[in-house]
């Protein structure tokens, strides 16, 4: 062996010997340096989310299904999955979107919209808090507001947004659910018309909508403020001392209308829009605003017919922001935000300035001194834009990359997600506006939530960490995976990660409140004497079936457990069958299903005293069984019966029958 | 009588009108589907769920088993025991009017016969009820019946039957027990001045 090979045996040894020193201390310093991952798996956050058998969770939390279009609904602290809300997408499951009562839920002045992509639900308040009667929700893509029904757990209205795309700073609710908002992420020509791309800038508009959500059923577009053709983001209503104002946050100021991740970069300040609502209900009441003709559609669900009642309206208020003064000001904010929270004492204004390294805190009372003292660095199209140094009350230092949202505990400090560096910080709300924690959160977490975190009084306890990248958090499941939700207690001085928990579609943003503002008020069934849906049929003497040219009524009832009528004959090829089925029974948790062979629509998902409609078009003759798909008792499985169907013009006479 | 025995009479009797407003007899149901209950209450004038759809729902339930369905207006009894009631108030009440201990006797004896008999016919009827079943039923289990108890707690299939007096059947029994106390120690009143009266007596101290 040559001296120079061993000399170069023993080099590649040490050289060894070093790197595994190496590896072994980076392994120690990993350990070290992320407590938080062992804390998670302690007996203690075991017992901490555990709800035994036959024990409630202590908050409903409802998450929003992103592209799903519905709502889904978690028990908190255990992360159980207790319901999905069907309310932009059609849902075979129970029928939304496919029977005739609730397929008029959809329409829009697109026409039948089966989908929508939900982002933020919202729950009504009163004095500020959460009050348990209805959630809201945003579609985004065609825009519309739906109202649900927290007796029910079902939507009930829908309200389309006219001149607008891309409703994404929605539904964000007032103090006392007197107004929602729904603000434009896409700007367009409003009213919309054949022009160039090329000529965004200055034509294209944005609109913020006010919407009217507390009477159930007459939900509509209040008055709408044209403003500048940036991209309205997100949105939280003032409280307490800035009760009558909203924020709006923006990016693209550039305007922009192609390659924006670069070209919607590159101002060092966009703005947040406070828009005092109480100032714009003055001007429309002055005759500020003006009608314009325009088409949207309001979809209802009448509780008595137990139908969906669509109607088209043609006209909206419109205010041009610059036909009304003192009504909406921007403040100028770092690198185009996301988020705009108001904390529970209304007088801060945090922003979650996506690109920026800092979080900025604008100061409620600042900002109205600034405008008494107009101190404007400038004006756009009539809106003046308020010094940034007049109005911050604060800057946090190193909040982590990439900051989204923020939420409140009530006890004097706040938590923020940011998106890049994958973590949750809470900071003081208050002098010297410092970090005091921060917990990673697997991974990239976009909103996040703490019950009633956005309102003027929060419960706190928990935090639910929204991330947005999943990867290896749970079995596999190929190249689509369930998002990972996470539950961090906030209790103590120290944030602890307690759960995660998977979600279905892509939960944006949640909400929460505590079970006992709703467990108390649930519908358990429909008084059948109540029931005035026009086909239905509340007895069993009353069961029929008619004919009407080529259209077939059958009025049929479910009890358990049989049909009636379960055999029909006398149906022929070519007609439109209309079942309408009415569920007997009063009590609860008794749905009935009905299904039928090669219907192309759904199942029918009817609750005890409803009546629902399916439309089957027999295509051949034969003898076609339908049967109940809802396991309903000991005899489920005799629940069924038989269409007879003949060739066109057959002499079967129409006949049913049960029981014979 | 004396007054004070006038006026627990009038009293009882009175208290009769409780069944005027309250039913007298409860059967409720326990099942693990049944967490929260299901149940009847039997009226002097009618049969109710003890929730408001409960008595459809123990019909329906009942059908599996080829139980007929409780129609409370078919019932002869339900249109009959109010007046009953309304006869044995105002017997009582002249009882008590009169003073007559012999009024007292009539009053205990009829009320007396009328709940035996009432007794016998509610177990008439749960016999027929539980025994008298479709032979079409879709459950037939040989050598089952579905009497629910008389009086008491009892297990059929799944469900365990309570039965027990509700507030008007308490009170309907109060009154009784206390028409019959009233008699016990009328008749021993009674009888202790006739024994004295017959000079039977020997205790030497002056009566008051």
């Amino acid at each position: 062996m040559k001296p120079n090979t061993m000399l170069s045996i023993l080099t590649n040894r040490f050289l060894a010997g070093c790197g595994l020193l190496l590896l072994l201390s980076g392994m120690f310093f990993f350990a070290c340096q992320n407590p938080g991952l062992r804390d998670g798996f302690s007996d203690d956050a075991a017992r901490q989310v555990y709800v035994p058998p036959g024990e409630y969770d202590e908050f409903y939390s409802f998450f929003s299904g992103g592209f799903s279009g519905n709502l889904t609904v978690y028990g908190l602290p255990s992360g159980r999955h207790l319901k999905d809300v069907p309310v932009f997408s059609q849902f075979p499951e129970n029928g939304w979107g496919y029977t005739e009562e609730t397929r008029p839920m959809l329409n829009t002045s697109y026409g039948f919209v089966p989908w929508d992509d939900a982002h933020h639900p919202e729950l009504s308040m009163t004095d500020g808090v959460p009050d348990g009667r209805w959630i809201f929700i945003n579609a985004n893509n065609t825009p519309r507001v739906a109202r649900v029904d927290l007796t029910t757990f079902a939507t009930e209205e829908i309200i389309e947004i006219p001149n607008s795309a891309g409703n994404h700073g929605s539904p964000f609710i007032t103090p006392n659910s007197e107004y929602l908002v729904a603000s434009t992420r896409f700007s367009i020509p409003i009213p919309q018309r054949d022009m160039a791309i090329s000529d965004y800038a200055g034509n294209f508009r944005g609109s913020l909508s006010f919407i009217h959500a507390n009477t159930p059923g007459e939900m509509d577009v209040a008055f709408q403020i044209l403003v500048p053709g940036f991209n309205y983001d997100l949105a939280h209503a003032g409280k307490g001392p800035s009760f009558g104002w909203m924020f709006f946050t923006s990016y693209n100021s550039e305007e922009a209308h192609t390659l924006l991740e670069v070209n919607a970069s590159q101002n060092d300040k966009d703005f947040i829009a406070a828009v005092n609502w109480q100032r714009a209900e003055q001007c429309v009441a002055d005759g500020n605003a003006r009608q314009m003709d325009t088409r949207y559609f309001h979809n209802h669900m009448d509780r008595a017919t137990q139908s969906a009642v669509s109607t088209e309206k043609t006209s909206v208020t419109v205010l041009e922001a610059a036909d009304c003064d003192q009504m909406v000001y921007y403040l100028p904010t770092p690198k185009s935000p996301h988020g705009v929270d108001v904390d529970p004492t209304g007088q801060y204004i945090v922003a979650g300035g996506k690109l920026a390294t800092v979080i900025p805190v604008h100061s409620f009372d600042k900002m109205m001194q600034a405008i008494a003292d107009e101190a404007y660095e400038t004006t756009i199209e009539g809106i003046p834009v308020l010094q940034y140094e007049a109005i911050i009350a604060g800057e946090v230092e190193n909040p982590g990359l990439g900051p989204l949202h923020t939420e409140f505990d009530g006890q004097g400090f706040a938590y923020t997600t940011a998106f890049i560096s994958s973590e949750i910080v809470k900071w003081r709300v208050a002098e010297p506006w410092d970090v005091v924690d921060r917990i990673p959160v697997f991974y990239s977490v976009g909103h996040l939530m703490i019950p009633g975190g956005d309102s003027q009084n929060p419960w706190g306890k928990y935090l639910v960490a929204m991330n947005k990248i999943t990867k290896d958090r749970y079995l596999p499941t190929g190249p689509e995976l369930a998002h990972a939700a996470q539950l961090i207690d906030i209790s103590g001085d120290k944030m602890r990660m307690l759960l995660d928990f998977p979600t279905m579609g892509e939960p944006h943003y949640a909400q929460a409140l505590p079970a006992e503002l709703i467990m108390d008020n649930q519908v358990q069934f429909f008084p059948i004497e109540e029931n005035e849906h026009p086909f239905a049929t509340k007895s069993e003497a009353q069961t029929r079936v008619e004919r009407d040219g080529n259209t077939v009524h059958v009025y049929m009832t479910s009890i358990r457990t049989h049909f009636a009528p379960d055999n029909i004959e006398g149906v022929q090829v070519g007609d439109e069958v209309f079942f309408h089925v009415t569920n007997l029974e009063q009590d609860w948790d008794v749905p009935h299903g009905f299904a039928i062979i090669g219907a192309n629509n759904s199942e029918l998902l009817i609750m005890p005293g409803e009546t629902r409609t399916l439309k089957w078009t027999p295509r051949g003759e034969g003898v076609y069984p339908f049967y109940c798909t809802d396991f309903c008792s000991a005899l489920h499985q005799e629940m069924q019966g038989y269409v007879r169907v003949s060739p066109r013009g057959s002499d079967v006479p129409l006949s049913y029958a049960t029981g014979n | 009588m004396t007054s004070l025995y006038r006026i627990t009479l009038a009293v009882a009797s009175l208290a009769l009108l409780v069944a005027y407003v309250a039913p007298i007899w409860s059967i409720s149901l326990e099942a693990p589907q049944y967490p929260e209950g299901i149940g009847m209450y039997i009226w002097i004038n009618q049969i109710t769920g003890q929730k408001p759809h409960d008595l459809q729902n123990i019909n329906g339930l009942n059908h599996y088993i080829g139980m007929k369905a409780i129609t409370p207006e078919t019932i002869t009894e339900l249109k009959v025991i109010p007046w009953v009631i309304a006869f044995l108030i105002g017997l009582g009440l002249v009882a008590a009017a009169t003073g007559k201990p012999v009024m007292l006797g009539i009053w205990v004896g009829l009320f007396l016969t009328c709940t035996v008999a009432g007794l016998i016919d509610f177990h008439l009827w749960e016999y027929d009820y539980g025994h008298n079943l479709d032979p079409t039923a879709a459950i037939k289990i040989p050598g089952m019946h579905y009497q629910p108890p008389f009086i008491g707690t009892k297990k059929l299939l799944n469900f365990t039957a309570h039965s027990w007096p509700a507030l008007g059947g308490w009170i309907a029994f109060s009154s009784l027990l206390t028409g019959i106390v009233l008699l016990i120690s009328q008749i021993r009143t009674s009888a202790s001045a006739r024994s004295q009266k017959n000079g039977i007596h020997s205790d030497p101290r002056p009566h008051e």
